[in-house]
């Protein structure tokens, strides 16, 4: 089977959870939540992601329920349209044209109209046609309110849709619609103590006549009487000590819920304010929060793309958790050899462990082990550089927290990988190993683990090793602890020049230290500097050329240059530097002998072969944005690809970060095929909580997937019988209850394979009668038990015969007979 | 919800000596038992029969103690002048002894009287032992002899004369009755042979010899003298093994643990050091009050017994394993325990249905503080004396935290004299700690900051600033020296570095 090359820039996960609120469904089963161009349907229990609903070409911008039918969805997005969505099956049932992009949208049982904040600061009513139509466009436009903000928060209706208030700076304004008469509120510029008075938010009371507002300064005010346009009153509540980011009453208007930067949720009873309850350490501020329409849940969206859910008692039950997205990336894109997982900056002070192939974040390495201060301003620590040894046994890190007045707190900690717990467990840590900033850190990559070294450069011209110091005097000393820890090996430096970057060799015999011009190579197991290269500008990043270039050194440099060594001959090998307009990024494959290349400006992708000079593969604009790190991912199983120019994914994966956070790869043409496939196969309906049993069942079903796939062409066949499967569809999705005794169904079977009737031409009018009995009854139980009738489904499919349309009706009149004399003959 | 993550205390590396096997051995010994003893300690000896008693010899008189009596079992004190000396034959029943009159006594143990004095030396007798076979003495003497005498009949059996000075040491062997080997002022080390009529090996140790002692081999002899402790091996012919110099005043006293495995000295400097005999390494250190003259260790080292100038006596007992078990049974009785323990180790059976009951975590009190952010009030615990003193490392922490959530300035301020004298008490002592400085300088500047209105109300807080600054100028000075000498090392190691050549290449043509 011949493939083509065809490779084509795929996203692949990562987006943005916290973008929009989300909104939870009437029965609080689940969550729905905009992701990038698609809209995400969560579990509320079990936290996994059961649909996306896919269509939109632009970002999604909003997600709200249809009033009129609490099983359907409408989402806006910023490509101008308005999907009608049925969530429960993941089907788009309606595409709403409105032809101006979407920022946010509103809508209100009472209303037949949705409120769309679309440009100009307007917010615009839309009438949507009632049509059948699956493309419609919408043309009935009438401008609500002018001057909005397009902070979505910032416009909410109140007692069920009578009137709409919206917030501005430093103005409220209430819009009646039955008397069309919008009333405006100012605040003062400026309190007494400096306060800053700005509205950021706004909820309605859905049953009083009470407006609360959040404020820059904490404060939150519950607006009263506001029909009038003089004798309104206010309250103020003031617990908040920086801007309250999200209000929300709870459908009964019992309680108000708050939330900010402190990562608190405050619950506030309604006119009891002095009560409280709070459930402080959500682990990050607080964008928004939302109650689900029966007041059973709630549920609050983090700044680091993190949903949690909580019950109405204030107790968290679950956390949906996407890709965290850093204030910056420092530590780069990592690969953890063991778990193949892809590591990045998390959270403040952790390191988030994402699955790649189920994109989905694993778990969150905490490697400051402070407590974090939700306070804007503070230097906290951060984690600015790790590293993986080649086994994924050891994981060094580093921290440093940069104050203005004090110096520089740098931590080196040491992780050691423990099989009981499946995690790394702190073994050393070296506060202040370096006097200045760490420039790079590298692991010697030699497959016995016995001799594990680290060398980290730092910006005081040194650079050191770091060696697992072997417990050798035990018998001498007893220590505290009997592990092995992490002692300073070697203190190395150049002139004392400061050493920018460092990679060792493939077999660990090398160390190369770049000292801005110099590369300077050192033999780690005397520590003697073998010899060096020269080159004018400074040299940026550094790495060894793996398995049959082994022998190339390759760095790039300042001036734009990719250098080539031979070590061999100890030459710089000058046909392999081509000049290039800016190299910012440079990354090289662990497994392959491949290098890629990332220029900034240009947006584009080169991967050359270190021997060659010709890139094999050269992309430009593979997307919209800088990308700033990238990652060759080893494959789990590898392609066989004969085309030179996609030859280098074959055992790797290049996986790149875009600054929206979306992860971006590289794929060929028949890899995605093949991965859509396995999706469409993949399709089971994962609402059904996990519990051993479906575990059971889950496996079996798996086993019997790949048995199907093993023997596809007999698969084939058989879904060519649409008529049969149906039928037998029919009889087992019918209730247990309901259905006679298996010796019926044994006999009936029986009679199938003993008669060979072969008349095609059936009456469709009894099928179609058939059709829709069937949907009546399974409709309830269609959602408890899809995945048990199915496995039993492709159960018998496997080792019953097909039967015909003539069967099946004869089953249906052999059902409605009575035949306890057959099941009696049978038995005896 | 992530729970409270408590403050990290931060581990420093322990200063100053390891925790070894040795350590911890000699340290599994009681508070010391002392006894004030007439004149200052000159000789202890061990009985070498069971309950083993031991002879004090100081001043005019020599009593003997039990093991673990504190009151004597016995004295004799029918001596004229000082005495010297006592040692216990080997079977426990007689002792020897001598005295500045020179005349030596032989007492039985439970008599009072001497059971015979040897007359013939006419200085003061120093050295007093029995030979192997139990039926003859050794002396050595300020007259620059030893003697050898004949108990039954208390007569001088071979006088030797080799010495050119004092004789104040000397041991019998306990292998060979004829074997004796002595110690002098004339810095030598003789062995002799009472079968000859001289010493058979001279030994020049190279300071006045103040104490000897065979292996329980006999092949190695250790000697003492000056600050020197050395070792020879005398089935070499006395061939100088090792030579050790750990004290830094002289040496008066050597011992042997039970086994051999280690060897102890103690010196007029108050110390006694423990030597590894494998490598002559010191692997203990005793410290004692005044100037030791003599030591001696029980047999399987039950108890150490050190005499001092000032005249007290110090005893130390092992710690024994039944006293330590005894302890652990009394807490185990004690009902609390059951108490904490009811219903926890109950396992709960198939059909159960468990409860399970949210663990409350314990948080330190600073911590709790921490977690409602009450500031002032977390390092106001972390400040009290007992943390202060005994775990500075705990402020230390505290500081850090309040420094890191930018609330040190809070914390600090607003400050009575007491509090702010306490807060100026651990400055002081920590400041110039170099673990702690960066940290404290921060906190320092900012109470200087916040307290320099009120300097000149308090004599008390005044006090302690120009304390502080005048610890600062003494720490400026010192560092400043500490890289002077730095500076001069770096010099010296450079020019004694070798120079090396490195292959240089690939000098960039880039185009």
């Amino acid at each position: 089977m011949v493939e083509h090359g065809d490779i084509r820039v795929v996203h692949c996960g990562g987006s943005k959870l916290n973008f929009r609120d989300p909104v939870i469904t009437h029965d609080s089963r689940f969550l729905l939540c905009a992701s990038g161009e698609a809209v995400k349907v969560f579990s509320t229990s079990t936290e996994e992601c059961i649909h996306e609903l896919r269509g939109h070409t632009g970002l999604v911008t909003g997600v709200l329920l249809r009033p009129s039918n609490h099983l359907q969805v409408y989402s806006s997005s910023l490509d101008g349209t308005v999907r009608l969505w049925d969530f429960t099956d993941g089907i788009l049932i309606k595409t709403c044209v409105i032809g101006y992009p979407i920022y946010s949208f509103y809508a209100s049982a009472k209303h037949e109209n949705i409120f769309v904040f679309a440009e100009r600061f307007q917010l615009v009513a839309v009438h949507l046609p009632q049509s059948g139509d699956q493309l419609v466009e919408a043309r009935e436009l009438s401008a609500v309110l002018s001057g909005v903000n397009p902070n979505p928060a910032a416009i909410a209706f109140g007692r069920g849709g009578e009137f709409i208030a919206s917030v501005n700076d430093l103005q409220l304004e209430v819009y009646f619609f039955k008397k069309q008469k919008s009333y405006r509120f100012f605040l003062k510029e400026d309190n007494k103590k400096g306060g800053w008075n700005t509205f950021t938010c706004v909820a309605c009371h859905p049953k009083d006549d009470c407006i609360a507002t959040g404020h820059e300064d904490g404060k939150i005010r519950l607006w009263r009487n506001f029909n009038h346009k003089k004798e309104y009153t206010y309250s103020t509540l003031h617990w908040h000590h920086s801007a309250v980011s999200s209000l929300c009453f709870t459908p009964e208007g019992t309680n108000l819920l708050s939330g900010g930067v402190e990562s608190v949720l405050i619950q506030w009873r309604y006119k009891q304010e002095s009560e409280r309850d709070f459930l402080p350490r959500l682990g990050a501020a607080i964008t928004h929060i939302t109650v689900s329409p029966d007041g059973s849940l709630f549920c609050t969206s983090h700044s680091d793309n993190k949903i949690t859910i909580i019950q109405s008692c204030v107790k968290v039950s679950a956390v949906i958790q996407g890709l965290v997205k850093g204030d910056s990336i420092r530590t780069d894109l990592m690969m953890d050899p063991r778990s193949k997982a892809l590591v990045l900056n998390g959270k403040p002070g952790h390191l988030q462990f994402y699955s790649l192939q189920r994109d989905k974040l694993l778990y969150n390495l905490d490697i400051v082990q402070q407590e974090y201060i939700h306070e804007s301003g503070l230097q906290q620590f951060e984690v600015v550089k790790a590293a993986f040894d080649a086994s994924g046994l050891w994981l060094a890190t580093v921290e440093e927290r940069h104050q203005k007045a004090a110096e520089l707190e740098l931590n080196l900690k040491l992780w050691a990988f423990d099989e009981q717990t499946q995690s790394f467990v702190l073994n050393t840590t070296i506060s202040a190993p370096h006097d200045a900033q760490i420039t790079a850190m590298s692991f010697r990559q030699t497959a016995d683990s016995q001799t594990t070294l680290l060398v980290s450069t730092s910006k005081d011209g040194h650079f050191k090793a770091w060696q697992l110091a072997a417990p050798a005097h035990t018998e001498d000393y007893i220590q505290s602890v009997n592990c092995p820890s992490w002692l300073c090996d070697f203190v190395g430096a150049y002139h004392g020049l400061v050493p920018e970057c460092c990679s060792f060799s493939a077999d660990g015999s090398l160390l190369a230290v770049a000292f801005q011009e110099v590369v300077t190579v050192w033999s780690p197991a005397t520590w003697e500097l073998t010899f060096f290269f020269f080159s004018p500008p400074s040299i940026s990043d550094l790495c060894f050329g793996r398995l049959s270039c082994s022998k190339y050194l390759l760095g790039t440099t300042a001036s734009n240059l990719l250098c080539c060594w031979n070590l061999l001959t100890c030459s710089c090998k000058t046909s392999p530097c081509i000049k290039v307009l800016s190299t910012q990024n440079f990354f090289c494959d662990s497994l392959n002998r491949f290098i890629s290349l990332f220029l900034s400006f240009l947006l584009s992708v080169f991967v050359f072969k270190p021997s060659e000079p010709r890139p094999l593969f050269s992309r430009k604009a593979v997307c919209s944005g800088k990308v700033t790190q990238a990652v060759f991912a080893p494959r789990e199983e590898m392609l066989e690809s004969c085309e030179e120019s996609s030859q280098w994914l074959n055992r790797s994966q290049l996986y790149f970060l875009t600054q929206q956070m979306d992860l971006m790869t590289f794929t060929t043409k028949a890899e995605e095929d093949r991965l859509l496939a396995s999706s469409k196969q993949l399709v089971i309906d994962d609402s059904v909580a996990m519990t051993p049993f479906y575990l059971l069942l889950g496996k079996h079903r798996q086993q019997q997937q790949e048995h199907r796939d093993s023997d596809s062409s007999l698969w084939a066949e058989r879904t060519a019988l649409p008529q049969t499967s149906a039928s037998i569809k029919e009889l087992l999705q019918t209730p247990a209850h309901v259905l006679p005794s298996t010796s019926y169904l044994c006999s009936m079977f029986v009679q199938s394979l003993l008669i060979s009737v072969s008349d095609a031409r059936s009456a469709h009018a009894e099928e179609e009668m058939e059709s829709e009995k069937e949907e009546e009854d399974s409709e309830e139980e269609m959602e408890s038990s899809r995945s048990k009738p199915e496995l039993v489904a492709a159960a018998t499919e496997s080792d019953a015969p097909a039967l015909t349309k003539a069967q099946a009706r004869e089953l249906r009149r052999v059902r409605k007979l009575d035949h306890s004399w057959l099941a009696g003959l049978l038995d005896s | 919800m992530a729970s409270f993550k408590p403050t990290k205390i931060q581990v420093y590396p322990k200063l100053g000596e390891k925790v070894t096997q040795d350590t911890l051995y000699w340290k599994n010994y009681k508070a010391p038992v002392q006894i004030k003893e007439f004149g200052a300690v000159t000789s202890i000896d061990f009985s070498p029969v069971t309950p083993h008693n031991f002879a004090v010899t100081a001043f005019t008189r020599i009593h003997i103690y039990g093991p673990f009596s504190q009151e004597p079992v016995k004295s004799f004190t029918r001596f004229k002048d000082t005495a010297y000396c006592g040692r216990f034959r080997s079977d426990g029943q007689l002792l020897v002894a001598g005295c500045e009159d020179s005349v030596v006594r032989l007492f039985d143990v439970s008599g009072k009287v001497a059971l015979r004095l040897f007359k013939g030396h006419t200085k003061a007798v120093h050295l007093t032992d029995f030979t192997s076979d139990r039926y003859q003495i050794l002396t050595g003497s300020d007259d620059y002899t030893c003697r050898l005498w004949d108990i039954p009949n208390a007569t001088e059996l071979t006088t030797y004369r080799e010495h050119t000075d004092y004789i104040r040491c000397g041991v019998t062997s306990k292998l060979n009755r004829d074997l004796f080997i002595t110690g002098s002022y004339d810095h030598t080390v003789k062995l002799f042979d009472a079968r000859v009529e001289k010493s058979v090996i001279t030994m020049d140790h190279g300071q006045p010899v103040e104490s000897v002692l065979l292996y329980p081999s006999e092949g190695l002899l250790v000697s003492a003298g000056g600050r020197h402790v050395k070792v020879w091996d005398l089935l070499k012919g006395g061939q100088p093994l090792v030579s050790l110099k750990n004290h830094h005043k002289t040496v008066t006293s050597l011992a042997l643990s039970s086994n051999g495995q280690r060897l102890l000295s103690a010196s007029l400097d108050r110390h006694v050091k423990v030597y590894s005999t494998t490598n002559y390494k010191v692997v203990h250190n005793f410290d004692y009050a005044a100037s030791i003259l003599s030591l001696a260790l029980a047999p399987d080292d039950e108890s150490i017994v050190v005499g001092m100038t000032n005249s007290i006596l110090s005893i130390k007992h092992r710690k024994n394993q039944e006293d330590s078990k005894e302890i652990a049974g009394q807490q185990r009785r004690r009902p609390s325990y059951r108490v904490f323990v009811k219903g926890k180790n109950y396992v709960p059976k198939q059909d159960d249905y468990l409860v399970s009951k949210p663990v409350k975590e314990h948080l330190a009190k600073y911590d709790k503080q921490l977690r409602r952010f009450n500031v002032s009030k977390a390092l106001d615990t972390a400040l009290e004396t007992w943390i202060r003193f005994r775990k500075p490392e705990i402020t230390m922490a505290v500081i850090k935290e309040l420094d890191r959530r930018g609330t040190l300035k809070n914390a600090l301020a607003g400050r009575d004299e007491r509090g702010l004298s306490q807060l100026l008490n651990f400055l002081i002592g920590n400041f110039v700690d170099a673990r702690f400085t960066p940290v404290l300088v921060t906190a320092a500047e900012m109470i200087l900051d916040i307290y320099q209105s009120i300097i000149g109300q308090s004599p008390l807080v005044d006090r302690q600033l120009l304390r502080l600054q005048d610890l600062v100028e003494k720490e400026l000075d010192y560092q400043k020296e500490l890289l002077e000498v730095l500076g001069m090392l770096d010099t010296m190691f450079a020019s004694s570095l070798p120079r090396k050549e490195v292959p240089c290449s690939g000098i960039g043509k880039l185009e």
